[in-house]
């Protein structure tokens, strides 16, 4: 339990520099930040995005010939993990205005708003409804509130952060309805962080210009996916079904969206979804551990709606670079590759290497922190070795009650806290240890503000799984913010369309013909996809 | 496949040095196994061969998914974890709860709802029938206070259960072993969002940029800048530059209005 004496003796080193730390940041005075061609030079020798194996390029579906990042070109190229014998489409099972497809925050915003507009709406999700990376979100939901602040300012922070390759429409989006969205989260019942005057605490995150991030404690996505899931259970015209996850979306003779086939996962039946639209908001894909990173990753996140929307036509983007969030945990062991949210660093803790020297502004975007601290680690040879033989960098959390009085670590941050007292360590006395993880897929498929696929009627997307909001790299703060607003504009325009859409017979052809492109290929020798569940069986991860 | 090229498959495969590992013996539904005595539960029972579908989730203790129970041999106490935080103990009796009937209230429009006693004794009468056993306090991963926000609750103090039940990961650990039959995590997440609806202060900027946007104060500045956007990088690096030059600092106060 707690530190080994050899690490508890290199903590002596940052100990020894904390003071005066803490002096120059009281003062205001920080380490310089980068400007952009430093930042480029460095995230090209060192983010794992840039190794020479990272991609390559699919060699089948409507992306042929793009890069991507490996591990997942192999659930790309592989058949369908659906037995087509084993479904029946004449047999309607289920009949529904709208289906959304997961159950996480995407999932439960849009069920909300599809409700209110009158649709009858059936939610089917692989796991219980909530368990989603939404959940799993600490720091804080972005809006542009304040009065120093603007949505304009945002739209800039948000493009820069992404290499200005976001699309511009879709950021449009994200930050015209993240005050709305802030208020409507509020009208719910979420219970933001405020002060006795209403006024809702903010705090800087990785390359904001303005303090726009909004919390609730560190626990901002479980208290805005509890808030959520309560309002979409409470809707009447809501029916939510659990371990039923869809395997592929069928289309009808006009090439719509015609729903999709499910799958109990207790009874391995396959059942047909008959909905005059569909909502795919299945989240993200961590749980494929591109090149071998831990990941923070909820168990549920293996990019199932990412394969089902390819195989029916629909074109990815941004599925080159792969965010890696700078503060995973390294040690304790049983605890690797979990999150430490950035709102740490937002509330002063510095990272700092073994010899106890700051190396990094401590809020670069997240690819540019990442890459320093692989730097740090494995150029400079200054990292902290563990007892299992991983390496990570000091994130000096004590700093937080010295600069902002005794306890706010236990107020602020009371599930990380916690986290770590579970394993004797208390983090406001002694710093944690961290390195990059597996944080967030940055790129999905293509789709228009309003949330429509951009190649298939009938068929929308909202959260981690919908591509082109965040460009190459997503800011803090900017995911919370963007399952909501997309959750509502796609709950919101599936079921106005769902009022006039008269839908054709349906069809699995689509899989078919991937089968046979991927047999004659010769791409059949691996795990057929989705995966819906990883597979940790006789493995520790 | 020589023995040292075996063993250091496996480990490649586990992620672990075995090896160097201390093994201890547990019980998972009554069958023995032998596992490395630094696993949390859930780790325990994947390295064992079980493919997980209920009884996981997050694997970071906020999600509640993986309530599990469990008794060493020798000690009459039944006790509780979370799967994902609890380490395993040697002669630990263990099975997780695939799923607990647990009815939620009919309620809607939270906004219309009252943030009193009776609106809540209203939806969870069984709330009344508390004997005060604390036995939902001692079964709490979290170590919250539960029988405290329940009384809090019946007694129509809002805001006190709603803060005591924060941390709640709604795991039901606490339900499973209730006598008077009360759902205290719906119970807590009706009054948080009582509170944080209907009785936390309204933030008045938030009001304010609300209704700008809404009046369409924000249009022009948003056309022009994705108007700039569209036209690509170079245009737009300046713009932004300029903005991140406007950085505020971190030693400005974290709440206020400007």
């Amino acid at each position: 339990m707690g530190y080994t004496p050899e690490m508890l003796e290199m903590i002596k080193k940052v100990e020894a520099t904390r003071a005066a730390r803490v002096e120059k940041k009281a003062r205001g005075e920080e380490f310089a930040a980068m400007g952009i061609d430093e930042r480029n030079e460095l995230k090209k020798k060192f983010h794992p995005d840039y190794k020479s194996d990272a991609l390559r390029k699919v060699k089948i579906g409507p992306n042929a010939g793009d890069e991507m990042v490996n591990k997942f070109v192999d659930v790309l190229e592989t058949p369908s993990s659906l037995e087509l014998d084993k479904v029946d489409l004449n047999k309607v099972d289920y009949e529904t205005d709208v289906l959304i497809i997961g159950g996480g925050g995407a999932g439960c915003a849009a069920a909300i708003m599809a409700a209110e507009e009158g649709a009858n709406v059936l939610l089917m999700t692989k796991l219980r409804l909530g368990d989603a990376n939404t959940m799993m979100a600490e720091g804080g939901i972005q809006a542009a509130v304040r009065a120093k602040d603007s949505p304009r300012t945002h739209f800039l922070d948000t493009i820069g952060g992404g290499h200005f390759k976001n699309e511009p429409e879709l950021v449009r989006a994200l930050v015209f309805d993240a005050p709305v969205v802030i208020d409507w989260l509020d009208r719910l019942g979420t219970m933001f962080t405020k002060n006795e005057k209403g006024v809702m605490m903010t705090i800087h995150g990785g390359g904001t210009s303005k303090k726009r991030m909004h919390s609730a404690a560190d626990m901002s996505g479980a208290e805005i996916m509890r808030t959520l899931r309560d309002a979409a259970r409470g809707k009447p015209n809501v029916t939510v079904v659990e371990f039923e996850p869809a395997v592929e979306l069928i289309l009808d003779d006009k090439g719509q969206c015609f729903g999709a086939v499910v799958k109990n996962l207790e009874t391995n039946q396959y059942k047909v979804v008959r909905a005059k639209a569909t909502i795919v908001s299945t989240g993200g894909s961590g749980r494929l551990h591109y090149q071998d990173f831990d990941t923070t990753n909820h168990y549920g996140a293996t990019g199932d709606g990412l394969v089902m929307a390819y195989h029916a036509g629909c074109k990815l983007c941004f599925m080159h670079p792969v965010q890696y969030h700078p503060t995973g945990v390294v040690y304790p062991a049983q605890n690797i590759g979990l999150l430490i949210t950035e709102k740490v660093r937002g509330l002063g803790a510095q990272p700092i290497n073994a010899e106890g020297e700051q190396f990094v502004f401590p809020k670069e975007p997240r690819d540019i922190e990442s890459s320093a601290f692989i730097r740090e680690c494995h150029d400079r040879g200054k990292g902290v070795p563990t007892p299992t033989g991983r390496v990570g960098v000091w994130l000096d959390s004590p700093m937080i009650d010295m600069l902002h009085g005794e306890g706010t670590v236990r107020r602020e941050l009371p599930a990380k806290f916690r986290q770590f007292m579970n394993h004797g360590i208390d983090i406001s006395r002694l710093p944690m240890l961290v390195y990059p993880t597996l944080h967030y897929q940055n790129g999905g498929v293509e789709m228009e503000s309003d949330a429509h696929s951009k190649q298939i009627p009938n068929l929308y997307f909202a959260g981690e799984v919908a591509g082109g909001i965040h460009g190459e790299n997503r800011l803090m703060g900017n995911s919370l913010l963007d399952i909501n607003v997309f959750g509502r504009r796609a709950g919101g325009s599936a079921a106005k369309a769902s009022r006039s859409v008269e839908l054709g017979s349906p069809s699995l052809t689509h899989v078919v013909e991937y089968n046979r492109e991927a047999g004659k290929k010769g791409l059949t020798g691996r795990v057929a996809a989705p995966i819906l569940l990883p597979d940790y069986v006789g493995k520790i991860k | 496949m020589s023995a040292e090229a075996k063993t250091k498959e496996k480990e490649e495969k586990v992620g672990l040095d075995l090896s160097k590992a201390n093994f201890i013996d547990i019980y998972i539904m009554g069958k023995r196994y032998s596992v490395p005595d630094t696993l949390p539960i859930m780790k325990a029972l994947e390295f064992c061969g079980y493919k997980l579908i209920r009884g996981v989730g997050c694997r970071g203790g906020v999600c509640g998914a993986c309530a599990t129970v469990y008794r060493t041999k020798g000690d009459p106490a039944l006790k509780v974890a979370l799967a994902c935080q609890k380490v395993v103990e040697p002669e630990m009796y263990l099975a997780q709860i695939p799923f607990f009937p647990a009815g939620r209230a009919v309620y809607d429009d939270i906004e219309k709802m009252e943030p009193t006693a009776a609106t809540v004794r209203g939806m969870y009468p069984e709330i009344a029938k508390c004997m005060g056993c604390n036995t939902c306090t001692k079964s709490c991963p979290q170590d919250l206070k539960v029988m405290e926000y329940i009384s809090a609750a019946l007694r129509g103090d809002i805001e006190k259960a709603a803060r005591l039940s924060f941390e709640c990961v709604m795991c039901g650990l606490c339900t499973t072993r209730c006598p008077a039959n009360i759902v205290q995590p719906n119970v807590g997440i009706l009054c948080r969002r009582l509170y944080g609806s209907r009785m936390a202060i309204k933030s008045p900027e938030l009001a304010r940029r609300v209704r700008e946007i809404k009046e369409g104060k924000h249009d022009k500045p948003m056309d022009e800048v994705v108007a700039v956007a569209k036209k690509g990088v170079d245009k737009l690096r300046p713009l932004y530059e300029e903005v991140q030059k406007d950085k505020e600092p971190d030693s400005t106060p974290r709440f206020g209005e400007d």
